[in-house]
């Protein structure tokens, strides 16, 4: 690492403290800055102010998942802070870019936070408070190992000397940075694993909070914009005439030759203006594209000869196949989805020379820069992202940062110094969004005469997120994220043998909340059910005795049963399905009560969702998490699909993407597990059984097994 | 034209048919009421008029001349409104973008029924919540509502 960045470091440091008034401690940084940081005297996570509150830096983003409360959790369990002392404040984008992206990684994806970060920050929590006693040590004259630290408080037993973290913050900052630190027995935490109030909450309640929609600039121009409604068209041309007689409006200008936007002195107007702006869309040859071209292209898939084979497979499944008592093969189909966070794509942009300001709600401040590099050819470190809360973001906002680029393009269309603010309309947000893949799945499984599942085949047949959104090759022909949940079945099969079908079409295709996770247990936990069914066996006992080799998988399964009771026979017309999965790291499993009347209608009684994190940092969160899983389950199992006609999206706002409120809102009791030794996800498991374990409950109760959905397509409505 | 809104009288050179909700926010700059569809299906725009809850982003600004009009900043001036105050307790937003809707359209329950039942939450809480906070919103009005059963916590106060 060259000088330059280490006096850059050290006027961080210089600027920190003094505009704090505190210190700040040392210790070990993540990824590249470690080597070059070694034996410095800065903790980038850690300041000690004064007066004895202690701030420890967020890196990643929030949108309602939690993590800006429980990633500063671990911190302050390692340093023995009091949490009543705690401030918590985001890592400045710019500054960490600065910094060769000391901070590590902010981009907040893949229920990741916790799992990816915990070590960084619970070292970054022992080594400051090693300090503080090496400091305490030396200005009492006292063996460091004879020192407490106990909520906030540093004391010497046998002399009676005791002193507040603020105190002695200067002196620590002086201390050599440990070169290691012993972290605590995880029986010892006092900080993680309780439910402390989420930080980011008071301002959801007044107004207060800041999402990238709120922000508001001096001299601030506003945009709306149609991007080309057939994926992949562009535009030929367009007439403005008529919107550019309309009061407020500034200019009309087009945007990467695909779209077009407005800009007016307020968002109304310019949105109002665009509806009069005439434009000739080129459909680019995706004119045609329907449900039907999709559908026959996956049927196709699902029979072809040529597919990548996953690295799991083992043995001799058509063998095993041939020899099986009883072969059971069927397809699933599970539909394009929407994400449709409640806060629409939009961003504020703001050129002045060299700088480029920008705010906009995100789960990538990474993706944020690199999009302004992009589209404007600016240095990464002349962005300034600003941090804002997401309006949720579910994945939408992690991926592709599409909408800052199309801001970007805008503001670079207006006088230096103009912030623009474009915002998507709903219909603009449905309608060019990364959707969750199609997929359809064939299953074949064979069961012996002891009903044991002896073989099994798996064809996946789904685009690639990977390939289409980011250009990367599939290793070995398969893109993981799609193929997750047959990767590793928790279930002890001899031979198996599974494998992908690229099948790529012109829809955009993003990371949507569980990803693979979202679609493969619908297939996967249903099929089981299915054999489970065909060997005369109930389907949980059929799982446990195919699960001998999978003690946590068998845990988290084994209470959720216990805690629905699922050996006891429900009420009368109640009717239960189970399933169980192994997402992002965590265990999950879950089993639904319902029943169904003569005309479909399905009243579920009651869910019980249950996860295995591991180790869990604030488990009212996870509860939380669990709970708007399940919600977003539910609206897509009923109501969730986006069809393609003439190339373009149907649906397009929530008149036509239901999802789910609060008459309907099942009952939910969450078993939460935290059997130690691992680190689990928290945002995305949840959602993952519930799908399956809905679906086996209404075939339970109606004989009728739903392979594909949305289920209103077969008669099913809830009440 | 003339709005009032929390109290306070406002001049606003608008078009009439402009909805209230883009007057609130863009031109009286109080941006904790929120735009999220702009067809009246979500609540997140949800205001009152004349104590009635109202999808602003469909009531054009003209026809609330003459009313008083009440956003999420004007229920109290230190989120010490009950129903602010179980939302906290009950760590009911998520993401928060829809919550303001959803206190607006709870505090007008609360007024005109003290003590609603579940059919009556299920009647009135229209709004939508992605992040799929019903159940903790249902709790938090029971709670303010003094419905004792709901009232268990799973946190640390
Ligand atoms: S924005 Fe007004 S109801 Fe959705
Ligand atoms: S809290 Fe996120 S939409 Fe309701």
């Amino acid at each position: 690492m060259n000088k330059q960045f280490n006096s850059s470091r050290r006027k961080f440091m210089l600027t920190s403290a003094a505009i704090s008034g505190g210190f700040a401690l040392g210790l070990q940084l993540p990824a590249k800055a470690q080597d070059a940081v070694s034996g410095n005297d800065i903790n980038i996570w850690v300041q000690i102010n004064p007066d004895d509150t202690v701030t420890i830096k967020y890196a990643r983003c929030e949108m309602g998942q939690g993590s800006m409360t429980s990633a500063p959790q671990i911190v302050a369990d390692e340093l023995d802070a009091s949490w009543d002392q705690v401030r918590i404040e985001y890592v400045d984008v710019n500054e960490h870019f600065r910094m060769d992206r000391a901070w590590g990684a902010m981009v907040t994806v893949g229920s990741q936070t916790i799992r990816n970060s915990q070590e960084y920050l619970r070292n970054a929590g022992a080594s400051a408070r090693a300090m503080l006693v090496a400091a305490a040590a030396s200005e009492w004259g006292v063996p460091a190992s004879e020192i407490n630290v106990s909520n906030g408080v540093i004391s010497h037993a046998i002399s009676g000397r005791e002193s507040g973290f603020g105190a002695l913050a200067a002196a620590a900052a002086e201390q050599a940075v440990p070169e290691t630190v012993t972290l605590k027995d995880p029986a010892d935490w006092h900080i993680i694993g309780q439910s402390k109030p989420r930080v980011d909450i008071p301002p959801s309640v007044d107004g207060s909070q800041v999402y990238g929609v709120d922000v508001e600039l001096p001299g601030m121009v506003y945009a709306s914009m149609a991007t080309s409604p057939v994926f992949g068209g562009s535009v030929i041309s367009f007439d403005a005439t008529k919107a550019l007689t309309r009061k407020g409006i500034i200019d009309v200008v087009a945007i990467d030759g695909i779209a077009v936007a407005v800009v007016a002195d307020n968002w109304w107007r310019a949105n109002k203006a665009l509806e009069e702006v005439e434009i000739q869309w080129d459909t680019k040859g995706n004119g045609e594209v329907s449900n039907e071209t999709i559908l026959a292209q996956f049927n196709e898939s699902l029979a072809a000869p040529d597919a990548a084979p996953m690295p799991n497979n083992a043995g001799d499944a058509d063998q095993a196949l041939a020899n099986a008592e009883q072969v059971l093969e069927a397809d699933y189909f599970t539909p394009f989805l929407s994400h449709s966070p409640m806060e629409p794509m939009g961003a504020t942009v703001r050129i002045t020379g060299e700088r480029v300001d920008i705010w906009a709600s995100t789960q990538s401040p990474e993706g944020l820069v690199g999009e302004m590099v992009n589209a404007l050819g600016v240095e990464e470190e002349n962005v300034y992202a600003h941090r804002v809360q997401a309006g949720g973001g579910f994945g939408r906002r992690g991926g592709s940062s599409d909408y800052a680029r199309a801001a970007a393009l805008i503001a670079a269309e207006l006088p230096d110094g103009t912030p623009v603010k474009m915002l998507w309309t709903r219909e603009e947000d449905t309608q060019h969004d990364f959707y969750r893949p199609l997929a359809m799945y064939r299953l074949k499984g064979g069961l012996d005469a002891n009903g044991m599942i002896t073989g099994w085949k798996a064809r996946i047949a789904s685009g690639s997120i990977l390939n289409q959104m980011r250009g990367a090759p599939l290793r070995g022909g398969v893109d993981f994220t799609a193929v997750e949940g047959f990767t590793q079945l928790p279930y002890n099969i001899p031979d198996q043998f599974q494998d992908f079908k690229l099948t790529p079409t012109h829809v955009p295709l993003g990371f949507w909340r569980t990803v693979g996770w979202s679609q493969t247990p619908f297939a996967r936990e249903q099929f089981i059910d299915e054999l489970a069914v065909a060997a005369g066996e109930d389907p949980f006992h059929f799982r446990l005795k195919h699960m001998a080799e999978d003690e946590l998988s068998r845990h988290i399964l084994e209470k959720v049963a216990e805690a629905i009771g699922w050996d006891e026979t429900p009420a009368a017309g109640l009717y239960r399905g189970i399933a169980t999965t192994e997402p992002y790291g965590s265990y999950t499993a879950a089993a639904v009560e319902l029943s169904v009347n003569d005309a479909g209608v399905i009243n579920i009684h009651r869910i019980v969702q249950g996860i295995n994190t591991g180790h869990m940092v604030n488990p009212d969160n996870v509860i939380a998490q669990l709970e708007g899983a399940t919600v977003w389950a539910i609206s897509a199992a009923m109501w969730g699909e986006i069809n393609i006609d003439q190339g373009k999206v149907q649906e397009s706002n929530f008149h036509d993407y239901r999802l789910l409120r609060m008459a309907q809102m099942p009952v939910i009791d969450t078993v939460l597990e935290a059997t130690g030794g691992f680190w689990g996800g928290v945002g995305e498991p949840g959602q993952a059984p519930i799908l399956p374990a809905f679906c086996n409950a209404i075939a339970a109760a109606t004989g009728t097994r739903v392979r594909s959905l949305p289920l209103k397509h077969h008669g099913f409505s809830l009440a | 034209m003339e709005l009032r809104v929390n109290n306070e009288i406002h001049e606003v050179d608008v078009e009439p048919e402009m909805p209230l909700l883009w007057v609130i926010r863009d031109i009286l700059n109080l941006k904790g009421t929120k735009f999220a569809c702009g067809i009246s299906q979500c609540g997140a725009c949800t205001v009152h008029i004349d104590g009635e809850p109202v999808r602003s982003c469909s009531y054009p600004a003209s026809a609330a001349q003459g009313k008083e009009i009440t956003t999420i900043e004007g229920i109290s001036l230190d989120a010490s409104h009950p129903v602010q105050q179980a939302w906290v307790k009950h760590q009911v937003p998520q993401c928060g973008y829809c919550q303001s809707g959803q206190i607006m359209a709870a505090v007008s329950l609360l007024e005109k029924k003290a003590r609603p039942t579940d059919a009556d939450i299920n009647a009135a809480m229209t709004n939508i919540c992605r992040c799929g906070t019903y159940k903790r919103i249902r709790d938090a009005i029971h709670d303010v509502a003094g419905n004792t059963a709901e009232n268990t916590l799973a946190y640390e106060a």
